[in-house]
């Protein structure tokens, strides 16, 4: 339970970040909270050459409102998120989902931008990425891009970026003032990672039927899903939550693992989904 | 592999030494320092036996390289109590009887020395979620949560 040896660079700024990242390759990994890739390093599931550690790169240190959205710097912990003001008061989703991360120690570490590169199936930040269609900001050596959640995910620990681009920061749009979310996840223990999560928001119409309604699902494929075509059959019903939950798990293909048979899954989704479109309703209805 | 200059501040003690990158702090702070108080026990950040501080704030050791800590201020178990007297919180595991071995007890007593400090009137419901973040295997958690509701009561300044 000890990683195998290898070089340790400190870069002082993103300038000096990337060039690393360019000279080095491959054979380099970011370094950011390393509440992920540490345990496999110590496990050696991951056995990088160098380490570029990117905690001094206080610039990506930020969180702020942006028009439309909330952009997230790269280094933003997920404590820093919980106790932010800001979010509470303009994003409030994001600090709810914050806090279901692990446990205090590791949201004391653990980044925004880690949990994006790292890009696993089960986290919280893609999963409110995908459902809200946030931005995923990259830096390298020849230049900046913008990559949108549904096509930065490209499978499990696997994403857009390629090795010489860093996550500097996401952006995640606001939800509008009458509009309610809720998530709900299934864990084996308490801080685990999810066998299923479900994240929905609800736009209520005047008379109280479902506007805009919007579901993301985590646990049930190699990245998280938007289901976009199962909350498009609801818009301009009343709240069917049942009905909801059980076309929510016939759009879906779980697989079966050690954790969780695929069957499971599915009714986790039933049921997840069920939950968290009732609850984003109620919470729409308090605030309308 | 080469070894590097670490340079750690623990305990308001500046220290310095020769040891490879890949060192963990848990295992600095212990085969270098000499502060065998940190315990280590799963070494992937589940169990919770090697929680710190880093800069005031809990973090585990074993998930984070010594090399990483110049310009951060480490504390570790040594540091809570006070001239030879327990904390609130040490003394209250004592008399609730909240530790057997004693394994886990380090990383308990770190994880909610720094939380109590924040949340002076907090609910069973809330310790019992932070908690969630140590393993013990020994007491069944029951007398850690009294333990813990009985320091934050004398911490308010209640007698029991």
């Amino acid at each position: 339970m000890k990683p195998a040896p290898f070089d340790y660079h400190r870069p002082q700024s993103l300038a000096e970040a990337l060039a690393l990242l360019t000279e080095l390759g491959d054979e380099a990994r970011p370094l950011a909270g390393g509440q992920s890739l540490v345990p496999m390093m110590n496990m050696r599931l991951a056995r990088p050459e160098h380490l570029v550690d990117l905690n001094d790169l206080a610039e990506f240190d930020f969180i702020r409102d942006a028009d439309g959205a909330v952009e997230i710097g790269a280094l933003v912990r997920h404590r820093a998120v919980e106790r932010s003001d800001l979010l509470a008061a303009t994003h409030p989703l994001l600090p709810a989902v914050a806090r279901t991360i692990g446990h205090d120690a590791i949201r004391e570490r653990g980044t925004v931008g880690g949990s994006l590169a790292l890009a696993d199936p089960s986290a919280q930040w893609p999963l409110l990425a995908v459902l809200l269609d946030a931005r995923v900001d990259l830096a390298s050596q020849t230049g900046r891009r913008s990559v949108r959640a549904a096509d930065f995910f490209t499978g499990v620990f696997a994403t857009a970026a390629a090795p010489d681009e860093l996550i500097v920061a996401a952006s995640f749009p606001k939800l509008a003032e009458s509009e309610g979310w809720a998530y709900r996840s299934f864990t084996r223990r308490h801080g685990d990672f999810a066998v299923v999560a479900a994240v929905a928001t609800v736009k209520l119409d005047d008379d109280g039927r479902i506007g805009r309604a919007r579901l993301a699902l985590c646990g049930v494929g190699d990245r998280p899903i938007q289901l976009d075509a199962v909350t498009d059959q609801f818009r301009g019903r009343m709240l069917d939550a049942a009905a909801f939950g059980r076309i929510a798990a016939a759009a879906v293909s779980p697989h079966d693992d050690a954790v969780a048979s695929a069957a499971l899954r599915r009714d986790l989704v039933e049921v997840l989904s069920a939950e968290v479109l009732r609850n984003a309703v109620q919470r729409a209805t308090t605030r309308a | 592999m080469t070894k590097v200059p670490i340079r750690l501040a623990v305990n308001g003690e500046a220290h310095e030494f020769l040891a490879e990158p890949r060192k963990l702090l848990s295992d600095a702070l212990r085969e270098d320092l000499h502060l065998t108080g940190t315990h280590i026990g799963c070494e992937h950040g589940v169990c919770g036996a090697c929680t710190v501080w880093i800069d005031g704030k809990p973090a585990r050791s074993c998930l984070i390289f010594a090399v990483q800590m110049q310009g951060h201020e480490v504390t570790t178990i040594e540091a809570i109590a006070q001239d030879g007297r327990l904390s609130p919180l040490q003394q209250a595991m004592h008399e609730e009887h909240g530790l057997q071995c004693g394994f886990c007890t380090p990383g308990i007593v770190m994880s909610f020395e720094a939380w109590l400090r924040d949340r002076p009137e907090p609910n069973e419901g809330a310790v019992r979620d932070l908690l969630s973040g140590n393993l013990c295997r020994c007491t069944g958690y029951q007398n850690i949560v009294r333990a813990v509701l009985k320091a934050a009561r004398q911490l308010r300044g209640e007698t029991r």
